[in-house]
């Protein structure tokens, strides 16, 4: 039962984060490429500001797969650099709070041009 | 032809018709829901097999990372993103999607000036202003831990 929960929970957070982001860009024309800058700063600042944090707790991957959860963690990966190394961790802890995340999606993106053709337009 | 801007919005509108925004919406709740709840599930399935939580996590949304690009690669993707629109894009499928497809495009301009540079195209902004905006936080919090209790 709490199984189910959860997935529902998760279903229901990220349908809604999509469909927010689905009447931003149909009402207001902005760029998909847009909608995702936005959303990650939306999401380091609901991070800072510490309102992120419940819904993740919520939700889990409904809150945390959204690109509002990539800047949520970049927010608290930030923070907690300060809190281990000072002011240094201003400039360590974003990239390395991302890392995961872009070193994956860089690797999967060579890997990809090297094995697959273009598609045909 | 010389065309007045509001004729031209018009020709737009018939040429482009829009869908119904509601049908929009459910189209990316739907999808975008399904995808947290794909991750949801493989996160439970995980620590369930005794993976830490955070190990669990990062697995997960490289898994989704993985899915993203294979599918980019197959010329699947773009095929799902049509339809789920936001769907797609919101999730952290969209900024795989984003870093994968004009880097697979432009590898016929080449490695360097082609591919390497074009991967950066949409996700150099996510990551440049991200990151920005977290330092700038990170600042703040700084300033305030030192000097705020004081």
């Amino acid at each position: 039962m709490t199984v189910l929960l959860s997935l529902a929970k998760a279903f229901l957070v990220g349908g809604l984060l999509c469909a927010v982001g689905q009447v931003l860009i149909d009402k207001t024309k902005l760029t998909p490429a847009r909608i995702l800058v936005l959303y990650v700063v939306a999401g380091v600042l609901l991070g800072a500001v510490g309102l992120y944090e419940p819904l993740l707790h919520w939700a889990e991957e409904g809150a945390a797969i959204p690109l509002t959860g990539f800047g949520n963690v970049l927010a608290s990966g930030t923070r907690d650099a300060v809190d281990k190394d000072g002011l240094i961790g201003v400039l360590e802890g974003p990239l390395y709070a991302g890392a995961v995340g872009i070193m994956a999606a860089i690797l999967c993106a060579l890997a990809v041009s090297v094995v697959a053709r273009p598609k045909e337009k | 032809m010389s065309v007045s801007k509001d004729e031209y919005a018009r020709m737009m509108q018939r040429a482009a018709p829009q869908s119904p925004l509601w049908l929009d919406c459910l189209k990316a709740f739907s999808v975008g829901g399904a995808i947290c709840c794909l991750a949801e599930g493989l996160l439970l399935t995980l620590t369930h097999c005794g993976m830490g939580y955070d190990h669990a996590k990062a697995l997960t949304m490289i898994t989704l990372i993985v899915l993203t690009a294979a599918l980019t690669g197959l010329g699947v993707f773009d095929r799902i993103a049509k339809h789920a629109g936001a769907g797609t894009a919101v999730p952290i499928t969209g900024f795989a999607n984003a870093m994968v497809a004009p880097t697979l495009e432009s590898k016929a301009e080449g490695f360097i000036r082609g591919a390497g540079a074009q991967m950066f195209s949409i996700a150099g902004p996510v990551i440049a202003y991200g990151c920005s905006t977290a330092a700038v936080y990170g600042l703040i919090y700084y300033c305030l831990q030192r000097w705020g209790k004081a």
